[in-house]
């Protein structure tokens, strides 16, 4: 498995418990774990998508995914409404390990409280929680 | 309580150089894994790995009641250990219950060393020197005199044999060799389901020996991996498969049980080869998606019927597999069961072992 350097790119927000959210216009937003997330994580063997049309709440679970050893609760970033789950994970969970903000996004959703982006991280102060932790 | 991963290993300073994740396990602080568990495993099953299993405890038994006395602790028959041989055994409580599973290893005439787990190591020697007092015989911890490492996989011995020009014993045999120049044990067990041995050496020379089968090809490799490894091949893990409260027969080591020789917990052991016992070990494998772990219940029918104490995903075979003891008539090879993983209802069918046939 070939893995990137940690890397958090700048056009993305970030939650406290490791996860990014992409914009898409004025009320989508794609979801995924951070390449820190992953990286404690190890080798993803399994991802169990959660059902379009599903709601997800901000803070809350809404999908888990596994390494060998370990279960991980994903964290939904923002609330809205799944409008897409990336089903090719299904056959290639390593993905989410290799590129995390890439073809290792995890649900496409439509934001119910599009003003919640105002509560998470931009790269810079999620880089820096990373250091203090 | 005990203080969090507080010990390490001579290894410790290895581990770090090369990017080991460290995690405490018994208070040890040790390598879950390094590249990863699905390469550390397949190294292993292909190839050759190394583990640092030097938190696992060693103790001596020696004197004339040596024999008497193992005889009275161990499940097994030990009579039957022939001078440089090795036997798995069980660790009975009067209950029968499984205080521990090690491999006893006769060095001499009356002198023998025990390999516990490193969790159990104090309470084994408690136990040891409990039942000791009537024999005429020394019981000695030496866990502080040795390091020790496994290598596993079908070109272990060959790389091994050639790396430290050293002459190896068969299965089930040890053998003394002199490893960086002070004595050394190598046992030809493992815990992998793999050929291999298992070296006892000296602290201070284990850092040279690592780097030595490290430059030789050997992949290292950690708990992580040991872990799927030795569950792919159904050998128990002490604390999930095995515990005080269950006995050999219901946890499937029958085998290694010789009722005749009187051991602590014989009587109990015997009346459950006998009767039977309401639940057995199980191996089984889920049919489709999901990955089972420790402490999912078991159902059929939607009823619980059982609970998982070992569960992974088979990096060998990419599919979750388990052991859970469950009502006897339902540990039969082919009976369909679920897994109630995290509320996800997973289809899966119990097995015969191993899970996993190594080709070696």
């Amino acid at each position: 498995m070939t893995l990137a350097d940690a890397n958090y790119p700048d056009d993305l927000l970030y939650h406290d418990q490791h996860d990014w959210a992409r914009l898409e216009g004025d009320d989508h937003a794609v979801f995924g774990i951070t390449w820190y997330a992953q990286d404690s994580l190890g080798e993803v063997v399994f991802y169990d998508p959660p059902e379009v049309g599903g709601t997800v709440d901000k803070d809350a679970t809404y999908a888990e995914v596994e390494s060998v050893k370990a279960v991980s609760d994903v964290i939904a970033p923002l609330s809205g409404e799944i409008v897409e789950v990336n089903d090719a994970l299904e056959d290639t969970p390593e993905k989410i390990n290799e590129d995390p903000y890439g073809e290792g996004w995890l649900v496409k959703v439509k934001l119910t409280a599009p003003e919640e982006t105002g509560a998470l991280l931009d790269a810079g102060e999620y880089r820096k929680l990373l250091e203090n932790s | 309580m005990r203080a969090v991963a507080s010990l390490r290993t001579p290894l410790y300073e290895q581990h770090l150089e090369l990017g080991a994740k460290l995690v405490d396990f018994a208070g040890w602080e040790m390598p879950v894994q390094y590249e990863g568990i699905k390469e550390e495993h397949s190294a292993v099953r292909t190839h050759a790995g190394m583990f640092d299993v030097s938190h696992m405890g060693e103790v001596e038994v020696e004197g004339p009641g040596a024999l008497a006395f193992l005889q009275r602790v161990l499940s097994s028959d030990v009579g039957e250990i022939e001078l440089g041989g090795a036997q798995y055994s069980c660790l009975c409580n009067e209950e029968g219950g499984v205080l521990d599973d090690l491999f006893a290893y006769r060095l001499g005439g009356d002198r023998y060393l025990i390999v516990t787990n490193s969790a159990n190591h104090g309470a084994d020697l408690a136990w040891l020197g409990r039942w000791s007092r009537d024999y005429d015989v020394a019981v000695r911890d030496v866990a502080d005199r040795y390091a020790m490492l496994a290598v596993q996989g079908p070109h272990a011995r060959a790389i091994l044999g050639h790396a430290l020009g050293i002459a190896l014993p068969a299965r089930m045999r040890i053998a003394t060799a002199r490893i960086g120049a002070r004595p050394a044990l190598v046992c030809g067990t493992g815990y992998t389901g793999e050929d291999g041995v298992e070296l006892l050496i000296d602290p201070d020379v284990a850092p040279a020996i690592w780097a030595e089968l490290l430059d030789a090809g050997v992949v290292p490799c950690g708990l992580g991996a040991r872990d799927t490894l030795r569950l792919e091949v159904c050998f128990h893990l002490h604390g999930n498969d095995l515990t005080p409260e269950r006995n050999p027969i219901e946890a499937g080591l029958g085998w290694c049980c010789a009722e005749e020789t009187g051991f602590v917990g014989s009587e109990v052991v015997a009346r459950a080869r006998r009767e039977g016992t309401a639940e057995k070990l199980a191996p089984f494998r889920i049919e489709g998606a999901g990955i089972p772990r420790q402490g999912n219940p078991v159902l059929v029918s939607g009823e619980e019927v059982g609970t998982v104490t070992s569960g992974t995903f088979s990096p060998s075979l990419e599919v979750g597999i388990g052991m859970a003891y469950v009502r006897t008539e339902l540990a039969e090879p082919g009976t369909e069961v679920e897994i109630d993983v995290r509320g996800k209802r997973r289809p899966a069918r119990v097995a015969s072992k191993p899970l996993y046939e190594p080709k070696g």
